[in-house]
């Protein structure tokens, strides 16, 4: 059984129908990106699946049950995690206070503990700066507290809006390396990114959205290989 | 007697309480960037629920200190739904409209809440009882009395408490989140309606204590005693940058200095043309100095919560 299924979800904002009608899967421990051009609706999808924005028509399908009239919060309770767009990090707090905000739904302190530990061993360079101000972080920096703070929800399904905008290409090869290292640790991931070919190089499966519509979708193997995705994405 | 530190003192002792009032405008703005005109008739209302149910229970004969006690309590609660009622019934349904449309009802609501009290508890002023045993202290030359003094360590009491939940606890943390970044908070599992009611519930609480402490203080109480007193609070607010926590207990104690030394010496200076009687002109002109020089206020937005 999938972990996430979507069918025909439609999704408008301010007049404008942002999603079409896309359907797409992800499965236990899968590894999916959603790629695209700018406006394609791979943001609005992230954010409807997190709850932050309400569909016109559709079904959204998670771990069992319906999302519809779930609120946002409530959906993190059930393991579903977004790393937003932009990262949304909490400036005026520490970096160990963003994580522990992370760890908001869960009460199991000395569980909590381990977990904290666990990121910081992830991400040597957040333990050296538990105590400071998330705000005076590098942007790469500030990504990884993005992303250890999601994980401190222990999600099932993480879902990562452009982790790589506006980082250093060093950054970058990082992030997608700790990408690659959540998923092996059987963390199901839904990936949104505009860099095509960093995104399929991790996926196992990929979607291509156009317009609010899924236009192609295939392994990520054989959408690396094909020519449509190389004109349009790859500038090859 | 020495004039200076009677001030000094005088002015603290006032200062606690603006400071304790600005905490709940502060708070509520820094959350959903609302001033709550409305913070000021909640200071009222603790004071008149003290005062009804003082009066009540002292005709049982219970002793004094309990009677406060108990009004403390009952106010305190009585103000907590208050608080939650305004922000559930006036300022929820405008949560996503222009920022001009709150502001109006904030200050509809002051009005409603002072003509409810009127009907209520009538427009007379009402004697507050003595609950407090008042002996007189001589400090350096300065006298103070015990319900000044129980003012001052209780207003400490209460921000201690405010800065420890806020900057230690779950729930703080939760209410820095919501105030910096309300939909990463909401992505974090963080229930933002909850902690806004809690915000406004804890705010009003805490003006239910100022309401008391004044009330006690002048041993007067009427309808229309929160419209002042929150309007200086709210210029505390903003002298120590509005949204920031300290800001609004070093605004509160500074306005409070500000006002009892200019009513100390305004009538020296000015060869007796002014009197103290212009004490209240001292805040706005402290507001109007503060819009026009700075107007982040002391510790301003940008430095705002700094660990």
């Amino acid at each position: 059984m999938n972990l996430l299924e979507i069918e025909n979800l439609k999704v408008s904002y301010g007049g404008i129908q942002a999603l079409k009608g896309i359907s797409f899967t992800v499965a236990p421990g899968e590894l999916v990106a959603l790629i695209g051009s700018n406006g394609a609706g791979k943001t609005t999808t992230l954010k409807t699946l997190a709850g932050l924005l309400h569909p016109a028509a559709g079904k959204i399908h998670y771990n069992g049950i319906s999302l519809h009239n779930i609120p946002a919060h409530q959906r993190v309770h059930n393991g579903l995690a977004l790393v937003p767009e932009g990262r949304g990090i909490f400036a005026r707090l520490t970096v160990a206070e963003n994580l522990l905000m992370g760890a908001y739904t869960r009460n199991d302190a000395t569980h909590i503990g381990a977990d904290l530990d666990r990121m910081y061993a992830l991400f040597p360079r957040l333990n050296e700066r538990r105590t400071q101000l998330a705000g005076t972080l590098s942007g790469g920096e500030q990504q990884m507290v993005a992303m250890a703070r999601a994980l401190m929800c222990r999600p099932k399904l993480l879902m990562l809006d452009e982790p790589s905008m506006g980082l250093a290409p060093m950054m970058v090869a990082k992030i997608f390396e700790t990408i690659r290292n959540i998923s092996e640790q059987g963390v199901s991931i839904l990936l949104v990114e505009q860099n095509a070919k960093l995104a399929l190089e991790v996926a196992q499966r990929g979607y291509v959205l156009e317009s609010g519509l899924v236009t192609l979708s295939n392994s990520a193997e054989d959408l690396l290989g094909s020519d449509e995705v190389r004109r349009a994405y790859l500038g090859a | 007697m020495d004039i200076f530190l009677q001030q000094i003192l005088n002015g603290l002792v006032q200062g606690s309480v603006y400071a304790l009032v600005a905490l709940g405008y502060t708070m509520v703005y820094g959350i959903l960037g609302l001033i709550n005109f409305a913070h000021g008739e909640v200071v009222m209302v603790g004071a008149m629920v003290a005062l009804t149910v003082s009066q009540l229970l002292l005709a049982t004969g219970l002793p004094p200190l309990l009677v406060l006690l108990i009004a403390l309590m009952v106010a305190a609660a009585a103000c907590m739904v208050l608080g939650y009622g305004i922000e559930r019934i006036a300022y929820r349904p405008l949560r996503n409209a222009p920022r001009l449309a709150p502001l109006i009802t904030a200050i509809g609501v002051s009005i409603v809440l002072q003509n409810l009290a009127m009907i209520f508890w009538g427009r007379e002023y009402h004697a507050f009882p003595q609950l407090l045993p008042n002996g007189l202290h001589t400090l350096g030359g300065a006298v103070i009395n015990d319900v000044q003094l129980i003012i001052m360590l209780v207003a400490l009491l209460m921000m201690t408490g405010l800065m420890l939940l806020v900057h230690r606890t779950r729930l703080g943390r939760a209410m820095r989140a919501v105030a910096e970044n309300p939909s990463a908070a909401m992505l974090m599992g963080v229930d933002i309606n909850r902690v806004i009611s809690v915000t406004f519930m804890l705010g009003s609480a805490l003006a239910a204590v100022a309401g008391i402490m004044v009330s006690a203080n002048y041993g007067i109480v009427h309808y229309y005693m929160g419209s002042i007193l929150g309007l200086k609070a709210f210029t505390a607010a903003v002298l120590g940058g509005i949204g920031n926590l300290r800001g609004a207990m070093l605004g509160g104690v500074l306005l409070g200095l500000i006002e009892s030394l200019g009513a100390g010496y305004i009538g020296d200076l000015s060869g007796g043309f002014f009197g103290s009687n212009y004490q209240d002109v001292f805040a706005f002109f402290v507001l109007i100095a503060v819009l026009i020089f700075r107007p982040s206020g002391l510790l301003g937005e940008r430095v705002a919560e700094r660990a």
